[in-house]
């Protein structure tokens, strides 16, 4: 971006970087990557019962440029790895992936091949999801965790660089514990 | 079609506000499971704190996904870790693989895995998904000592299989002996 490479890291950009990451992650917009069983849960996630909207999800879109996060839930096929990479392309900056379920995050018990070994192999995850499938609370933990990262992501390559320096990594506690009622 | 039908349509959704809400409170109200859910596992202890697993790799084999990594070790006379021959020396389990439906559990011959209700694993890394054995074994309860130590609650691995439900209720003697020492 432009201003904040110029100026001095502090006091003044600190709370920019947290009000820009307090509105990014508030209103994450997810892009359906539906594959495999895991969809069915991810759209129990979306309905009323465990309301996804609550954390200001509720759209799943179906065009990536309008979306901020990529669920891949499911197998992913070797047949199917390049359109899912170009839906990632497809997806405006910043972008985050989930990758749901067993299948998307390692090939789980699909050892063959036929079966990509995980979604890393073809886009950078930033949340693995154990489960088969995962239920819905295991979704929305996994969500509410990638909000504790993007709260925590540098606003510019200097503040990046004083991020990787001092060797911060974002705690990611149980969300039963984290957002326990007091 | 009627003229009222759009109005019908109105009223649904407003007797649906005077509605109990469905909405499960995920994250504020705990993580509810059912009592035999099948979430991450556990390796049990016997009531003296010695481990349950004899190093068998019968978890390993029934796992369909090849999720369960054991290496079985020799219990020595210096170093004793469980009741009998043989040990569970490293144990993994890998939740990037695991599905959890439980064919490991049923092959357990002396129970030592069985699985918690815990299920928020999700972690933005795949090495921190690899469960150890140091991860995996049930915590130390009251009475219970950290192996390896020499078998406190009889001279063969056959009194722990076999009088089980005896020792389990004798525990807390073993407490005042590991005190005394």
């Amino acid at each position: 971006m432009g201003l904040e490479e110029k100026l001095p890291n502090g006091i003044l950009l600190a709370s920019v970087e947290k009000l820009v990451n307090w509105t990014r992650k508030s209103s994450l917009w997810p892009a359906t990557f539906g594959l495999a069983c895991c969809a069915i849960e991810m759209m129990t996630t979306g309905g009323p019962r465990y309301d996804l909207a609550r954390f200001g999800m509720e759209v799943f879109r179906a065009s990536p440029r309008q979306a901020d996060l990529m669920i891949v839930a499911g197998r992913v096929t070797n047949k199917m790895a390049p359109v899912l990479r170009q839906i990632y392309d497809q997806m405006p900056e910043p972008r985050w992936v989930l990758a749901m379920g067993v299948c998307a995050s390692s090939g789980g018990m699909f050892n063959n091949y036929a079966v990509v070994q995980g979604v890393d192999h073809v886009v950078p995850v930033d949340m693995y999801l154990p489960g088969c499938p995962p239920r819905p609370e295991m979704l929305m933990d996994a969500i509410l965790k990638i909000h504790q990262k993007i709260m925590d992501e540098p606003l510019g390559p200097a503040r990046a660089k004083q991020l990787l320096e001092s060797g911060h990594r974002t705690e990611l506690l149980p969300s039963s514990i984290k957002y326990a009622k007091k | 079609m009627g003229m009222f039908d759009p109005l019908k349509g109105f009223g649904v959704t407003f007797g649906t506000m005077f509605k109990k809400v469905v909405t499960e409170e995920y994250p504020e109200a705990g993580a509810p499971a059912a009592p035999r859910y099948h979430g991450r596992h556990q390796l049990n202890r016997h009531p003296d704190g010695l481990e349950k697993c004899v190093g068998c790799e019968l978890c390993a084999w029934a796992c369909p996904a090849d999720a369960i990594f054991v290496e079985g070790g020799n219990n020595t006379e210096d170093a004793r870790y469980s009741p009998g021959e043989r040990y569970g020396a490293d144990y993994q389990i890998n939740y990037l693989r695991c599905i959890g439906c439980g064919l490991c559990i049923e092959a357990c011959p002396t129970r030592s895995l069985t699985m918690i209700n815990f299920y928020e694993l999700a972690d933005d890394n795949r090495e921190d998904l690899i469960y150890t054995k140091e991860q995996l074994l049930a915590p130390l309860l009251p009475g219970m000592e950290q192996p390896p130590h020499p078998m406190r609650l009889g001279e063969t691995e056959q009194d722990y299989y076999v009088n089980g439900p005896e020792l389990a209720v004798a525990a807390p003697d073993v407490q005042a002996r590991s005190e005394a020492k």
